[in-house]
C-alpha cells in the first residue's frame, strides 16, 4: 500500500500526480455530464457556487468535510499500518449507538461532563467494532478487508434491531431515537459566533469541526513523532523488519484498527451531537466509503486529509445544489465522481507514474550506478 | 401432514429464486479469485448489469437484448478492474470498490436523466422479462402423490435464468477441475511464476478469468432487474455481492461447497422472510435481523478458523512482477 516514491522529486510525487489522477476522474466525470445533454463547464460553475458561493453554502461544506476528515483519518491510520479498514460505516454507525446511549441516560449531566462522555464513548464504541476484525486479524489471521466488510453488515443489523426495537422514541413509527437533551448538544458554529458577537449564516456546521482538526494534528504527532506512530509504519511497511526490530505486528494492528475505529466513531459526533440531536437509520450515509477516497487522495497524511476533505465536501453540498440547477443531473453523480476519484487517485494512482518518471527523474548519482 | 408438505415445498421454491443471483455472483467470484484476483466488485458488477438490462429491456421490449447489455456491462466493468489491478498493478480491493461505489451512482443517476422516475427504470411489461417456464407435463403430473408437486412446484416454473444457474454449477465445475483452462486457472492464483515459465501469460490468463467473472455477473444481475423483479430499483443488490463472495470463501473457493453455502444462506434468508412477527416454540419471535445478520456471523467465525479453516488461492492479492 505504501507509496513507491521512485526517483521523482517531492513536488511531482505529492502535488503533480494526485493533481493529474483527480483531472482524470473529472475529465471522466465531465464526459458523463456531456454524455448526459449538459455542459461540463457550466456544472462546474454551478457547483463550485452551490459549494462556495455564499455563505450557507460554505457552512454546509465544511459541516460534511467535518465527517469526511473523520472517516479520511481513520482509513488512513490503517493504511500506515499496510492495513485496509473499509469498516469505517460500521464503526461510525456502532459510534452512534455510544453517542446516544450517553446522551440519553447521562444527558442530565452538565455539558462539560457530557461531551467529553459522548466523545468517549464514540471512541470506545467505533473502536471497538474495529479492535474485533484487528484482533481476528492479528491472531487468527482472518483478512481484514473481509471482515470488516461482514462487520458492516453486522453493524448493519445490529442497530436496525435496536432501533426498531429498543430505542425506537415511544409512540413513534420512523425508528429514530428520542431527541437528546439539549446539555449533550454540541454548539453550532452559527451559535458560538453570536455568542462572540459575530455574525454568520446558519448552517449545521459545529464544534466538532475544530475537533476534527484537533485530531488531523493529533493523527499527525502520532504517527510521525511517538515510538508507537514509529512501529505501526513500521509494520506497515515490512513485518519481518518489524519483527527483527521487537515490535509485535499483532500488537500494532490492533492498535491502528482500534485508533482507526474511535475516528470513525467520531462521525457520530458532527451528525449527531451537532446536527441532528437523535440516531437515526443510516445516519453513516457512505461517509465511511468516502473515508477510503479522502485517504488516497491525501496520500495518507492529514494536511492532505483535510484538503481531500474539502474537495468530497464542495462535492456533496455543490452536488445538491447543481441537481436543483440542472435536473437531468440527480445527486448520484456525486457518488459517481467519487468512484471514479477512488480509481484514478487509488486503483490507477500508477497509470501516469512511468510518463513522469520519464519526464522528471533525477538522473541516479554516479555512485549507485557503479 | 399435508399443510406442512406444502409449506416445505414453498419454502424450497423461495429458496432456489433467492439463491440463483447468488450462486452465479459466486461462481463469477470464484473464477477471478481462483486466479489471483480480490474481487469485492461483485456487488458493483451485478448492480451494474441490473441496470443496463432493465433499462435496455425497458427500451426495446426484448429481455435477451436486456441481457446481452447487461452482460456487455458487466465485462465492461470487469475489465477496467482488470486494467487497473492487472496492468497497472493497482490495489484489487480499492479498484473493487471504487467500481462499486461508482456503478452505485451511476445507475440511479442515468435513470434519472433517460427515464424520470427518481431513479429507477420504468415497470416491465411481460413480454420484456424472463417469465417462468412451465416445463413439460408439470400440470398433468401434479396429481401424482409427492413427485407431482415436488416436480411442479419446486423443479417448474422458473424462469430460464434459475435453470442456466444450475448448468452453470454444472459446467464451471467441468472447466475448473477437468480442462486444460482451469488447470492453467487453477495455477495463476497458486503459483503465477510457475504459469510464466511454461510459457503462459499470466496476465492474459487472469483476464480471461475475469471475463468469465463478468459474464455470469452479467446474467446474476440480469435475473435481478428483469426475471426476479420487474424494474432496477436504487441499491438492488442490497449486499448480495459481498454476501456471494463470502459464500464463496464459505465455499473454501470450490464450486460446489460455493453452491451449498449460497443455498444455505438463501434458505436462511426465506425462513426470515416467512418469519417475521411468527413466534417460535421455545425461543419466541426471533428478531429478523438477527437471522439476516447469520450468514456474515457465520463467515466471520470461519475465516477466523473456529468453525473449518478457509484457505485463499496463494497469490491471491499480489500484482504479477515479471523476473526482469
Amino acid at each position: 500500500m505504501a507509496a513507491r516514491s521512485g526517483e521523482l522529486p517531492g513536488w511531482v510525487n505529492l502535488g503533480l500526480l494526485p493533481l493529474l489522477n483527480l483531472a482524470a476522474a473529472f475529465l471522466v466525470s465531465g464526459l458523463i455530464v456531456l454524455f448526459l445533454g449538459e455542459n461540463p463547464l457550466e456544472a462546474v460553475r454551478l457547483l463550485i457556487f452551490g459549494a462556495f458561493g455564499y455563505a450557507e453554502a460554505i457552512g454546509y461544506t465544511l459541516f460534511y468535510a467535518t465527517s469526511f476528515i473523520f472517516t479520511g483519518l481513520a482509513v488512513a491510520i490503517a493504511f500506515h499500518c499496510g492495513l485496509f479498514n473499509i469498516g469505517g460505516e460500521g464503526q461510525a454507525y456502532v459510534g452512534g449507538l455510544g453517542v446516544t446511549l450517553v446522551g440519553l441516560y447521562l444527558g442530565w449531566l452538565p455539558w462539560l461532563l457530557v461531551v467529553p462522555l459522548a466523545i468517549l464513548a464514540a471512541a470506545v464504541f467505533g473502536g471497538f467494532w474495529a479492535f474485533i476484525p484487528g484482533w481476528l486479524q492479528a491472531r487468527r489471521g482472518s483478512h481484514v478487508v473481509i471482515t470488516t466488510i461482514m462487520f458492516n453488515f453486522l453493524a448493519a443489523a445490529l442497530m436496525t434491531y435496536l432501533l426498531v426495537n429498543v430505542l425506537i422514541a415511544p409512540g413513534q413509527q420512523i425508528p429514530e431515537s428520542e431527541t437528546l437533551p439539549q446539555s449533550a448538544w454540541l454548539p453550532q458554529m452559527h451559535e458560538v459566533m453570536a455568542a462572540l458577537g459575530i455574525e454568520i449564516a446558519r448552517s449545521p456546521l459545529n464544534l466538532s469541526f475544530l475537533f476534527a482538526l484537533i485530531c488531523c494534528v493529533l493523527v499527525w504527532l502520532f504517527v510521525w513523532h511517538t515510538r508507537y506512530g514509529y512501529a505501526l509504519r513500521v509494520v506497515g511497511q515490512n513485518e519481518t523488519a518489524a519483527v527483527y526490530g521487537g515490535i509485535s505486528p499483532a500488537r500494532q494492528i490492533m492498535l491502528a484498527m482500534t485508533i482507526s475505529g474511535a475516528l470513525a466513531g467520531f462521525v457520530a459526533l458532527n451528525m449527531i451531537l451537532g446536527a441532528q440531536h437523535r440516531l437515526t437509520l443510516d445516519f453513516t450515509g457512505g461517509f465511511g466509503f468516502v473515508g477510503i477516497a479522502v485517504a488516497l487522495m491525501g496520500r495518507n497524511h492529514p494536511v492532505g486529509i483535510i484538503l481531500a476533505s474539502l474537495l468530497f465536501g464542495a462535492l456533496y453540498q455543490g452536488g445538491s445544489e447543481l441537481s436543483f440547477d440542472m435536473p437531468a443531473l440527480s445527486r448520484d453523480l456525486v457518488v459517481v465522481i467519487q468512484g471514479l476519484v477512488i480509481l484514478f487517485a487509488g486503483a490507477l494512482e500508477h497509470m501516469f507514474r512511468p510518463y513522469l518518471e520519464a519526464l522528471f527523474a533525477r538522473p541516479a548519482p554516479a555512485e549507485a550506478v557503479a | 401432514m399435508d399443510e406442512v408438505f406444502l409449506q416445505a415445498l414453498l419454502l424450497t421454491d423461495s429458496t432456489i429464486r433467492l439463491a440463483t443471483p447468488l450462486v452465479l455472483a459466486a461462481l463469477a467470484g470464484l473464477f477471478a479469485e481462483r486466479s489471483g484476483v480480490v474481487d469485492i466488485g461483485l456487488e458493483g458488477k451485478m448492480l451494474g448489469a441490473a441496470f443496463a438490462a432493465a433499462s435496455t429491456a425497458a427500451v426495446t421490449g426484448s429481455a435477451w437484448l436486456g441481457l446481452a447489455a447487461a452482460i456487455g456491462f458487466s465485462i465492461f466493468l470487469a475489465m477496467v478492474h482488470g486494467f487497473a489491478c492487472i496492468t497497472h498493478r493497482g490495489n484489487q480491493v480499492v479498484s473493487g470498490m471504487a467500481l462499486n461505489i461508482m456503478v452505485a451512482g451511476l445507475g440511479p443517476t442515468l435513470a434519472e436523466a433517460w427515464f424520470r422516475q427518481g431513479g429507477r427504470t420504468p415497470l416491465l411489461g411481460e413480454d420484456a422479462r424472463f417469465e417462468p417456464i412451465v416445463l413439460p407435463f408439470a400440470d398433468e403430473l401434479r396429481g401424482v402423490p409427492v413427485l407431482g408437486p415436488i416436480y411442479a412446484e419446486v423443479i417448474s416454473n422458473h424462469n430460464i435464468l434459475v435453470y442456466v444457474m444450475a448448468a452453470a454449477v454444472v459446467v464451471v465445475a467441468w472447466v475448473v477441475y477437468r480442462t486444460r483452462f482451469g488447470l492453467r486457472l487453477r495455477a495463476v492464483g497458486e503459483n503465477p511464476s510457475a504459469v510464466d515459465t511454461a510459457g503462459i501469460s499470466v496476465a492474459w490468463m487472469r483476464y480471461k478469468a475475469l471475463v468469465v467473472t463478468g459474464l455470469l455477473c452479467g446474467i446474476a444481475g440480469t435475473y435481478l432487474s428483469i426475471a426476479h423483479n420487474a424494474s432496477f430499483i436504487r441499491d438492488m443488490t442490497a449486499g448480495k455481492g459481498y454476501l456471494a463472495l463470502a459464500a464463496l470463501i464459505f465455499g473454501k473457493w470450490r464450486p460446489v461447497p460455493a453452491l451449498f453455502a449460497c443455498f444455505l444462506f438463501a434458505f436462511t434468508d426465506a425462513v426470515q422472510i416467512r418469519l417475521q412477527g411468527v413466534p417460535l416454540p421455545l425461543i419466541g419471535p426471533v428478531p429478523t435481523q438477527a437471522i439476516q445478520a447469520l450468514p456474515y456471523l457465520a463467515t466471520v467465525l470461519l475465516l477466523a478458523g473456529f468453525v473449518g479453516r478457509a484457505v485463499a488461492p496463494k497469490a491471491i492479492g499480489q500484482p504479477y512482477v515479471k523476473e526482469r
